[in-house]
Formats: structure tokens, C-alpha cells, sequence
């Protein structure tokens, strides 16, 4: 049987499940549903719960596990010359039985594969069809004791409840997973990269060429992993966003906020805010295509040498992109500046503007700090704009006329394509992740702390 | 006393009021100035989204059309069917390539040399033959015949047409050449070249050649990544904000639970997609650039948009509706399911839609996860490798052909045309279906 059809059936199971419980309670009850503890439709769900859940996780276990113990059975079935070969060579073996047995492969195929491949097949079938005969065992035997202990005094509800809680909790706590799976992932093959290139000639080293030789007598780079110009280019291009996006983004704030009549501020505020809808590689292929042209073409005629992909066409979208980002949250906190703070202004004669430079924008200043701070997080993990806009080749320098290459730019370039995941660079691409990842944290948690606390303060 | 008499018996001048007078053209004049950097500066914002759009509309709306060319094609038996037994694996087999050079040389008589003969037929589209093909296997009484049939044009010959291609400067710089632009121009004089619709684009998948190359596989991919996604993140977001709201009790778990949130809502996207590679590929050995790797990557960044959206919905509803449930003796799990909740639906959904929206736009962890193979054939299933379409927008970008660039934003627009409407409708529903207490 196919898993999916199983699946399928188990659901059929479960709903039948909660007609028996349901019929089976009001049976119990002898006419008088107030004699029950629970509703009636609760020993139902009660019923199918037993009769769907334990059988589920029989399903999942199985698919998990198949896998690994078909193929250990096939490969201790081999021959005595395959089996005994080193375990790479046993791993494109199991790839290539794998294939013969999917029907993948055309021409000439090993008789020991072909016999391997069919023992692969026939076990699968084995497997497949266990699993449905124990699924549906389980199913039933799971609603069998589920009406067994249907009686009046049974507590179905609390049942039931108890097993929605578990399954929100769970749900709740994916996100701690998350994060962890993002520590791990990215921590262990940093880990393996600094087994080969040392941590402080990555974190300080001035040179950055990935290309490594993968033959001896190659000619040419042996690998060079100093990411301090990846680093500074990063820094650079996010430095020229914030150049743009947080002068325009302010003042806009402070315009629709404090200046705009409504009618204004209802059209003008949500068509900035398109700005931040639109996808990255939009703005990527701008960058690129209208930016870029326009940036260099400009240098050109006021005789300014300005490369195709220089670090201010890029930095001038992300900022565009970054705009709305940095209103929308500098808009919050002007707004939550107390109103008396104002009063008080104009009562002392300040004109409206002095009053925002002089007294609400000191007062929103933290959370205005905490705003800017995100959006550098933001713009440090921009990815698509940088890939499709700013150089490849990493640069030292902080000329924004000059191509410069960033974290995120060289993490998709490493792992785009072909991959060896015992290749530092690779691996070098985790490292990278990683420094990204703890940036971006480290912005987060001050911001947001920054952030929580101007709130308490006008609360 | 001296001094003081000095200060205020001095001229008229000095008095404090006649100070503030006198600055107040000049405090009046930087409240003016202030406000206009303000305007200026939204101005500017929005001149940014009018170029943006402006510069993808207007390179991109030439997509949409295809210029084909009218070739009195003679479908010669022998050719295509020697046996003269319509046999359709011999039809399949058949060189229509032939019967396209022929036809174009019969218009052509005095195309001799074998460079200037192949520079003839690139006029047209590598994947003409194929449309001859069908039409002679849909239709076999054509054979034998002469018929009129229009033809894809090449993407040069295409750009040329709609004058995208300079006609003028250095022949050996440029893509097109003067002879090929006096066959256009002589096949144009004739009527025999239009443009129309450009169905391929909305139909096919991708395709090194522009002329073929079209959206729909990545459309599907885009809605298989996002099919995932949804059922996914929508059920897990719903119940995490359910229960952070109304269930979990203030102590240092749930405290990290929502600082992790409000964190991974700020990671990265990229990260993401190093996380998908490592674990859901790597670890878990999923099919790579399949929709369903796509899927789980943008489930795990959607999550907290969702949760955090559903959290204020479940906020907005007034604990008036709690305690009266609670009150008729609903148990906390009831009052929520039953009472609470179907007020909050309309805005989780808003919410949901806002980060269905984002995960449609995204492409950087799809990169990652190998979503940017080179993909000819439309995913059935999200078990086959596909692309989505940001990526596939990435794609074009990056292909040096000039004809890519008007498909390239003809793509964006398509893309854009979905964000607008999923944003449009979240909008409705919060419009229709919010309630103010």
C-alpha cells in the first residue's frame, strides 16, 4: 500500500473512530446525555485521537528508520568483494542500486547491482506492506480500547484538552527548535572549517580568494579565506543604505506624523509602504540594471571613474528598500511620544519644528536608535540585491565608487552549483553564515532591548 | 544697579520681546524649510517606487508579444513521410528542420553561400521545427501541401523587430547583421511578419532560447513551495500564537520562547536557507530543490510573522468575550475555540496572507537549497525539482541575451501582479470582516 493511501485510510479510521465513541457514549449513557461527564461528541474525538495518533507515529517512525535499515540489509546481502570496499565506494554503490531499482538507469547494468536492486525492491515491498498491516492494527486496536473505556464518569473532555495543549505547546516551542537548528547547523561545519583554515586568519586576514585548487599541479589560488574585505564591504554597502534610507525615512516620519493632514497621510503612508512589499530580486534587477548604468554613467560624465558594480549603486536600493522599514518604525515611536511633552513645547512659544528637533525627537531618540538598529541588521543580511548588483571580487577599500563584495554575496556564490561538503570552501560559506547569524543577533537583542525599553518608559 | 539700568534703560532695541520679533522671520523661515525636507523626502520615496515601476512596466509590457513569421511551408512527403504511411513515431522522428530551410530559401533565391544561408535561418526560432511538428501530427492531411503557417521568429530577429536591437553602429559588434536586417526588412514590406499574444511565455517552461523560454513552470513550482508552506506554517502559527496568548503562563520558558520569535523574525532570510541545507538536505536527505525543501525553509521564516500577527489578533478580541464564556461554564479550551477565536480568524488571516505574500517574494534561502537549477519541465508534484518564480526572475537576470531582459520584467510584473492581489485581499478581509470593540 502507498503511504499516501495509508495515510488516507487512517484518516477513514479515525472518523469512523469517532462515530463509535460517540454512539458508544450516548449508549452508555441509556438516553440521558446529562448522566455523561463530557459531551457526547467528545468521547468521539476521544476515540479518534487513540485510534489516529498511536498510528501516526508508528507511520512516522517507520518512514524515518526505512530507509537506513533497507539499505544496511542490502548491503550486508553483497557479495563479499563489493561489501568489503571502503565506505565511499559503498555509498555510490548504494546510489547506483538505488537508481537501477527506480528504473533510472538505460544500458548496461552489473548482474550484483541488478540482483541488489531487486532484493532493495522486494525488501521495500516487505516493509510497505508490514507497515500497513501494523498502522492499521494499531489503528484499530487503539479505538478498540479508546470504547473500552467509555463510561459515564469518564473524563473524555479533560482527555481531549489535555492532548490539544500538548500538541499547542509543541507547536510553540518550533520556534526555540528553530533557532537551535540554526546554531547547530551552521556551528558544526564552521566548526570543520576552522579545523583547516584558523579562526583568526578568518576573522582578521586580509585577503579572500576561495578558489581552491582541487588537483596539485593546478596553477593558480590555493585558497585564501580572510573575510575582513567582506566584511568592510558589507559594512560599507550597508553604511550607504543607511546614508539614504534613514534621512529619508526620518523625515518622512516626522512629515506624516506631525505635519500631514489625514487625508494625506492615508494615501501617502501605504504607497510608501509598497516599498517594502516588493521582493528583493526586484529591486536587485533594478540595482542592476537601471542603478548601476545611471551611477556609472553620471561618474563618467563628471569625470569619475565608476565601476559597473560599484558599492553605491547597491547601496542606494537597499536604502530605497530600507525606507519604509525605518518610517514605519520611527512613525510608532514619534507617536508614542506623550502629547503633554508637546503641549508643553508650544506653551513655552517653540514653533512646531523646533518642538520635533528639540523636544519630541530627544524623547523618541532611543526608540529611534533601536529602530535604525534593525534596519542595519536588515541590511547586512540583504542578499538579493547584493548578488545581482555589487561585485564578486572582494576588495579592500572603502571607495563607494569601487566594486566591493559582501558576507551574503559570497555565501550564495560558495554554495551555488556544485557542492563538496569536504571542501573548505564550502564549508567556508557555513562560516560566513555564522558570523551573519551572530551580527544580526547581536543587532536584534540590543535593539529590541532598546527598543522594550522606551516602551515601558511612556507607559 | 548700575548694570541693570545700563541693560534695560539701553536702546529699544534690547528689550526681550523685540529679539524674539526679530527672529521670528528666521525661526518662521526654518519651520518652512523643515517642513518641505519633510515633503521632499516623501516625495522622493515615492518618485523612488514610481521609477522602479516605471523602468520594469516600461522595459517589460514588449513581453507579452511575440513576433512570428509567415512561411509558405510545402510539407514534402518526402521528407517528413517517405513510406507514405502517416506512421506517428515516423512523423515524430522527421526533419521539419529541412522544410523550414527549404521554405525560407524558396523566398531567398539568391542566398547561395553556406554562412549567409545560415545566417538566413536563424531568422527563426530553434524550436520551430517543433511547432511544424505538431501541427503535421494534429493535422496529417497537410502533407503534400502547401500551406501558410506562422513561424516563432528568433529573439533577435524578435528585439529587432519591436527595436530593441540597434540597427546602426559597427557590424561586427552587433548581435544582428545587415544582411539579416534587409531580410527582415524585405519579410516585414511583404506583411510577413506580425506580432501577437505571446502564449509560450505564460505556458512553457524555462528555456535557453527566449522565444521559449516562459513562466509557467515556475508559476507551478512558486504555487507547490507555497501549498506547503501554508499548510504548514497556517496550522503550527495559529496554535503557537493560540497558545502563547491564551494558555501559557508568565515564567522564563515562555519569556525564551517569545524572545526566539521576535529574534528568528529578524534573522536573516539567507540564514534560513543554510539551515535547510543543512538539515532538511543533508541530514534528512530530502529531494533537493524540490518545493517541498522550499516549503519547509519558508514555513520555519513565515512562522513568526504569522504567530506575531495571530498574537494581536487574539489581543484585539476584549476579555469581556473570555469571562462571559467562562462564565456560562465553557472550559478555558472551549471558551477559546468557540468564543475567542472566530473573532480573531479574520485577522490571523490577514496576517497569514502578509507572510504567504513575503515567502511568494522570497528567493535568497531558495538559492540555497539548489532551487536554481536550470529546469526545463513543469513540476508535477513537490517531490520534483523546480524553481519558483523570484528565482526564476534571478535567473533571467543573469542570462546575457538581450530578449531576456524584457521577460525578465515582463516576469516581474507577473509576480507583482500576484503580490498585489494577495495584499489587496488581505486589505478586503480586514476591511469586510474587522471588528472594532
Amino acid at each position: 500500500m502507498q503511504k499516501s493511501t495509508l495515510l488516507f485510510l487512517l484518516v477513514l479510521l479515525s472518523a469512523a473512530a469517532y462515530h463509535i465513541g460517540r454512539r458508544r457514549s450516548l449508549q452508555v449513557a441509556g438516553g440521558t446525555v446529562r448522566s455523561l461527564h463530557s459531551l457526547p461528541s467528545y468521547y468521539g474525538y476521544y476515540a479518534a485521537l487513540w485510534c489516529g495518533i498511536p498510528a501516526l507515529l508508528v507511520l512516522f517512525l517507520w518512514t524515518a528508520f526505512e530507509n537506513s535499515i533497507v539499505i544496511q540489509l542490502v548491503v550486508s546481502a553483497l557479495p563479499e568483494e563489493l561489501s568489503s570496499a571502503p565506505p565511499d565506494r559503498i555509498g555510490l554503490l548504494v546510489n547506483d542500486i538505488r537508481n537501477v531499482a527506480s528504473g533510472a538507469v538505460a544500458g548496461e547494468i552489473e548482474p550484483a547491482v541488478e540482483a541488489a536492486a531487486n532484493h532493495y525492491l522486494r525488501l521495500k515491498d516487505t516493509s510497505n506492506r508490514l507497515l500497513s498491516v501494523l498502522a492499521t492494527f494499531v489503528a484499530i486496536t487503539g479505538a478498540a480500547y479508546a470504547r473500552q473505556r467509555i463510561s459515564k464518569e469518564h473524563r473524555a473532555r479533560n482527555h481531549v484538552e489535555k492532548s490539544i495543549t500538548v500538541f499547542l505547546i509543541v507547536c510553540s516551542t518550533l520556534a526555540v527548535f528553530t533557532t537551535i537548528g540554526i546554531v547547530l547547523s551552521v556551528l558544526f561545519e564552521s566548526i570543520r572549517f576552522f579545523k583547516e583554515v584558523p579562526i583568526t586568519e578568518f576573522l582578521f586576514g586580509l585577503d579572500w580568494s576561495p578558489q581552491m585548487a582541487i588537483r596539485e599541479d593546478q596553477v593558480g589560488s590555493s585558497g585564501a579565506f580572510g573575510a575582513v574585505p567582506l566584511f568592510v564591504g558589507t559594512l560599507l554597502i550597508s553604511l550607504i543604505a543607511m546614508l539614504v534610507a534613514v534621512p529619508i525615512g526620518l523625515l518622512s516620519a516626522i512629515y506624516l506624523s506631525e505635519y500631514a493632514s489625514s487625508r494625506f497621510r492615508a494615501t501617502a503612508k501605504p504607497l510608501l509602504e509598497i516599498l517594502a512589499g516588493i521582493p528583493t530580486v526586484v529591486y536587485g534587477f533594478f540595482a542592476a540594471l537601471v542603478v548601476a548604468p545611471f551611477v556609472r554613467d553620471l561618474g563618467a560624465r563628471i569625470g569619475l571613474d565608476v565601476s559597473s558594480e560599484s558599492a553605491l549603486a547597491a547601496g542606494l536600493v537597499m536604502g530605497i528598500m530600507i525606507i519604509p522599514f525605518v518610517s514605519s518604525l520611527s512613525d510608532d515611536f514619534i507617536n508614542a511620544v506623550p502629547q503633554s511633552l508637546r503641549d508643553g513645547a508650544y506653551a513655552l512659544g517653540a514653533t512646531q519644528s523646533e518642538t520635533i528637533r528639540q523636544v519630541i525627537i530627544p524623547a523618541a531618540l532611543p526608540g529611534i536608535v533601536g529602530g535604525v538598529l534593525l534596519a542595519v541588521s536588515r541590511a547586512i543580511g540583504e542578499t538579493m540585491i547584493v548578488v545581482m548588483a555589487a561585485g564578486l571580487t572582494a576588495n579592500l577599500t572603502a571607495n563607494p565608487l569601487a566594486a566591493v563584495t559582501t558576507v551574503t554575496t559570497q555565501i550564495v556564490t560558495l554554495l551555488v552549483g556544485d557542492q563538496e561538503f569536504d571542501s573548505p570552501k564550502t564549508l567556508a560559506a557555513f562560516a560566513l553564515g555564522l558570523v551573519l547569524f551572530l551580527a544580526t543577533l547581536a543587532l536584534n537583542i540590543i535593539a529590541l532591548h532598546i527598543v522594550r525599553k522606551y516602551r515601558e518608559q511612556y507607559e | 544697579m548700575n548694570e541693570i539700568c545700563e541693560i534695560s534703560g539701553g536702546s529699544s532695541s534690547d528689550r526681550t520681546i523685540d529679539v524674539v520679533h526679530a527672529s521670528l522671520v528666521k525661526r518662521r523661515q526654518a519651520e518652512k524649510r523643515f517642513r518641505l525636507y519633510g515633503l521632499l523626502s516623501i516625495v522622493a520615496g515615492l518618485c523612488f517606487l514610481v521609477l522602479l515601476f516605471g523602468s520594469i512596466i516600461a522595459r517589460g509590457y514588449t513581453a507579452f508579444q511575440q513576433t512570428s513569421i509567415a512561411l509558405d511551408v510545402y510539407f514534402d512527403p518526402q521528407l517528413i513521410d517517405p513510406d507514405g504511411r502517416r506512421d506517428p513515431s515516423a512523423l515524430m522522428e522527421a526533419d521539419y528542420d529541412r522544410l523550414l530551410k527549404n521554405a525560407l530559401s524558396s523566398m531567398f533565391l539568391d542566398v547561395k553561400e553556406r554562412q549567409a544561408k545560415r545566417a538566413l535561418y536563424s531568422l527563426l526560432s530553434a524550436g520551430a521545427s517543433y511547432d511544424l511538428r505538431d501541427l503535421v501530427l494534429a493535422n496529417p492531411e497537410l502533407i503534400g501541401k502547401t500551406q501558410k503557417v506562422w513561424i516563432s521568429a528568433d529573439d533577435d530577429t524578435d528585439m529587432l523587430v519591436k527595436g530593441q536591437l540597434g540597427r546602426t553602429g559597427a557590424e561586427g559588434e552587433r548581435r544582428i547583421k545587415d544582411n539579416q536586417i534587409a531580410w527582415i526588412d524585405k519579410l516585414e514590406a511583404d506583411g510577413r511578419i506580425k506580432k501577437s499574444f505571446n502564449t509560450a511565455f505564460f505556458t512553457s517552461g524555462d528555456s535557453r532560447e527566449p522565444e521559449l523560454a516562459g513562466i509557467w513552470g515556475a508559476v507551478m513550482g512558486s504555487l507547490f513551495t507555497l501549498l506547503v508552506t501554508l499548510s504548514l506554517s497556517l496550522p503550527i502559527g495559529m496554535a503557537a500564537a493560540i497558545y502563547l496568548e491564551e494558555f501559557a503562563p508568565r515564567n522564563r520558558w515562555t519569556d525564551l520562547i517569545e524572545v526566539n520569535i521576535n529574534n528568528l523574525a529578524a534573522v536573516p532570510s539567507i540564514v534560513f536557507g543554510l539551515l535547510g541545507l543543512a538539515v532538511f538536505i543533508n541530514f534528512f536527505g530530502l529531494p533537493r530543490s524540490s518545493p517541498l525543501v522550499g516549503g519547509l525553509v519558508l514555513t520555519l521564516m513565515t512562522l513568526p510573522v504569522i504567530i506575531i500577527a495571530g498574537r494581536s489578533a487574539l489581543k484585539a478580541v476584549p476579555p469581556s468575550v473570555r469571562e462571559a464564556a467562562l462564565g456560562v461554564g465553557a472550559s478555558p479550551m472551549q471558551m477559546v475555540f468557540h468564543h475567542v477565536l472566530p473573532l480573531a480568524v479574520p485577522g490571523m488571516m490577514t496576517g497569514a496572507i502578509i507572510g504567504m505574500a513575503r515567502a511568494l517574494g522570497e528567493s535568497a534561502p531558495l538559492l540555497m537549497i539548489g532551487m536554481v537549477a536550470f529546469i526545463v519541465d513543469v513540476p508535477q508534484s513537490i517531490m520534483e525539482p523546480s524553481t519558483v518564480l523570484p528565482v526564476q526572475i534571478y535567473l533571467w537576470a543573469d542570462s546575457p541575451e538581450r530578449a531576456f531582459v524584457e521577460r525578465t520584467s515582463a516576469a516581474i510584473m507577473v509576480l507583482l501582479v500576484f503580490l498585489i492581489f494577495m495584499n489587496g485581499l488581505a486589505v478586503y478581509i480586514r476591511k469586510r470582516f474587522e471588528r472594532r470593540w
